[in-house]
């Protein structure tokens, strides 16, 4: 049984006004409560299908629907994540986590008992009164992820969160995001240029050709994630099946 | 040898001492003689009076500089067609020798302290718009970006990050929009000669209070030093985030 979608992506395309065709036809359903990532090579439009199903971005063919309704640019039930944390240098960690309840006009008190809130799931307590630039890139990421957190979206939109940490760092924060969102019914949808991460992380990998990017495969890859720690996980057969399956596929577009 | 700045300055009066003892040219009267006359001449009331009406000319004047041309740079950065028309202007204006002008202003508002203030906010206003122009420009795009992904509306993007994303770029312009602003207040009231400190210039020149000439001298280049260094200490505590972006 296919579980409802929370975003449809309905023949989307994007020239953008170089004449450059970023993404072609693009249909795709992504699951209300699941983590979906987005996976392709380099330049395949996965970040520019992010940001339109955000809607920072105005494709310039199909439509996406959220909730059943067209986007039309940015909502509060959908929150982005960014890949350079775009954290302002010059607000604390509390007032970064709490800017977009700031800018929807929640009160100075409750906003900052929010952020409180998320800044401790996500392992930054004691942190509230850094700054930007007094963190590591790592620690800078889960201030991003704790400002999306606190917007209360129900759609939570990643993109190449962890390409800019180093690579234990990431593994922690991989292993953190799934408790996060365990139990949170959050539905997430997650640019990577990494196949391990996509497997690893998501219920459904979309994979996306080479420019002009279109849908090249939907996998599902039955990981059993319960009680089991990241390293068995990373041993499970069906984990090894699907990365080879999708290496496989990419293969071809490398070179 | 390598001299700390106040032993420097130091040597510098000494050296203004001697000279004037040695009586070489009756411009220059030994320094201890221009701060006596000078601390004298500074408890005058005409004294006061004239610091008085040069300060509200300056501080009115970049009141004005700041509320035209922060807004102007602003504009000029996110406005393409505002960027075109006043770029030129601005960009002429900001290398052109505008004590030119201060002539056709006097004919035209009037001999007094108008004048002073248009020369002031002329002097100051343009380096303010530049700055604040390249500060803008210089703003993160993902900061906005973020902004709007999370609802910022219009108004808001330029509140909540342009504005402060551009702050150490605006100070800078400030800063020199202030130097500027001095100079323009002295020109201003040089050219009018008849208020403030300008008229004080006049007068002790013209009288031949090369003593009082000076000690004047030395109050308006420490204002503008200290103006500056204001501002520059308040860019200091931006600096931190001016190096992260």
């Amino acid at each position: 049984m296919t579980p409802e979608a929370a975003v449809e992506v309905r023949g989307v395309g994007k020239t953008w006004e170089t004449g450059v065709e970023a993404l072609r036809d693009v249909t795709v359903a992504l699951p209300r409560g699941r983590l979906t990532t987005l996976l392709g090579p380099s330049g395949c439009g996965k970040t520019t299908l992010l940001k339109i199903i955000g809607g920072l971005v105005r494709p310039t063919a199909g439509e996406v629907r959220v909730a059943g309704r067209t986007v039309e640019g940015p909502g509060p039930e959908r929150a982005f994540v960014f890949q350079d944390f775009a954290l302002l240098p010059w607000a604390t960690v509390l007032r970064n986590v709490a800017f977009g309840l700031e800018l929807r006009g929640v009160p100075r008190e409750a906003r900052e008992a929010i952020a409180r809130g998320r800044i401790a799931e996500v392992g930054l307590a004691g942190f509230e009164a850094s700054y930007p630039h007094q963190l590591s890139g790592g620690m800078r990421q889960r201030v991003g992820l704790a400002r999306a957190l606190a917007v209360e979206a129900d759609i939570i939109l990643m993109d190449e969160p962890f390409s800019s940490v180093d690579e234990q760092t990431r593994r922690q924060f991989q292993e953190d995001l799934l408790v996060l969102l365990r139990d949170r019914g959050k539905t997430v949808i997650f640019v990577t240029h990494s196949i391990e991460e996509a497997v690893y992380l998501s219920d459904r990998v979309v994979l996306l050709s080479p420019r002009p990017g279109s849908v090249a495969r939907v996998l599902h890859p039955a990981i059993e994630r319960e009680r089991r720690s990241a390293d068995e996980i990373r041993r499970d057969k069906n984990y090894l099946d699907a990365v080879d399956e999708i290496w496989q596929i990419l293969k071809q577009y490398v070179r | 040898m390598r001299l700390p700045a106040a032993g420097s300055l130091a040597v510098w009066c000494v050296a203004w001492e001697l000279i004037g003892r040695a009586g070489l040219s009756t411009i220059v009267p030994p320094f201890s003689r221009v701060v006596t006359s000078g601390l004298a001449a500074l408890a005058t009331e005409k004294f006061a009076g004239a610091v008085l009406v040069s300060l509200r000319a300056f501080a009115l004047g970049m009141a004005l500089a700041l509320l035209a041309g922060i807004p102007a740079g602003v504009l000029m950065a996110r406005v393409r067609g505002a960027g075109r028309v006043l770029g030129v202007w601005v960009n002429v204006f900001v290398s052109a020798p505008v004590s030119a002008l201060v002539p056709i202003l006097m004919a035209v508002i009037g001999i007094g302290e108008p004048t002073v203030v248009v020369t002031v906010v002329l002097f100051a206003v343009f380096v303010i718009a530049l700055d604040t122009e390249v500060g803008v420009r210089q703003a993160d795009r993902s900061l906005v970006e973020m902004a709007r992904a999370f609802g910022a509306r219009p108004h808001q993007v330029y509140t909540k990050v342009l504005v402060w994303s551009a702050l150490p770029e605006i100070l800078a312009g400030v800063r020199l929009g202030a130097i500027r602003g001095v100079k323009g207040v002295v020109i201003g009231q040089l050219l009018v000669a008849i208020i403030g400190v300008g008229e004080l210039f006049e007068l002790y020149s013209k009288h031949f209070l090369m003593e009082e000439f000076w000690a004047l001298v030395i109050v308006v280049f420490l204002f503008a030093f200290a103006v500056s260094e204001a501002i520059a200490a308040l860019e200091r505590r931006v600096e931190y985030y001016a190096r992260a972006r």
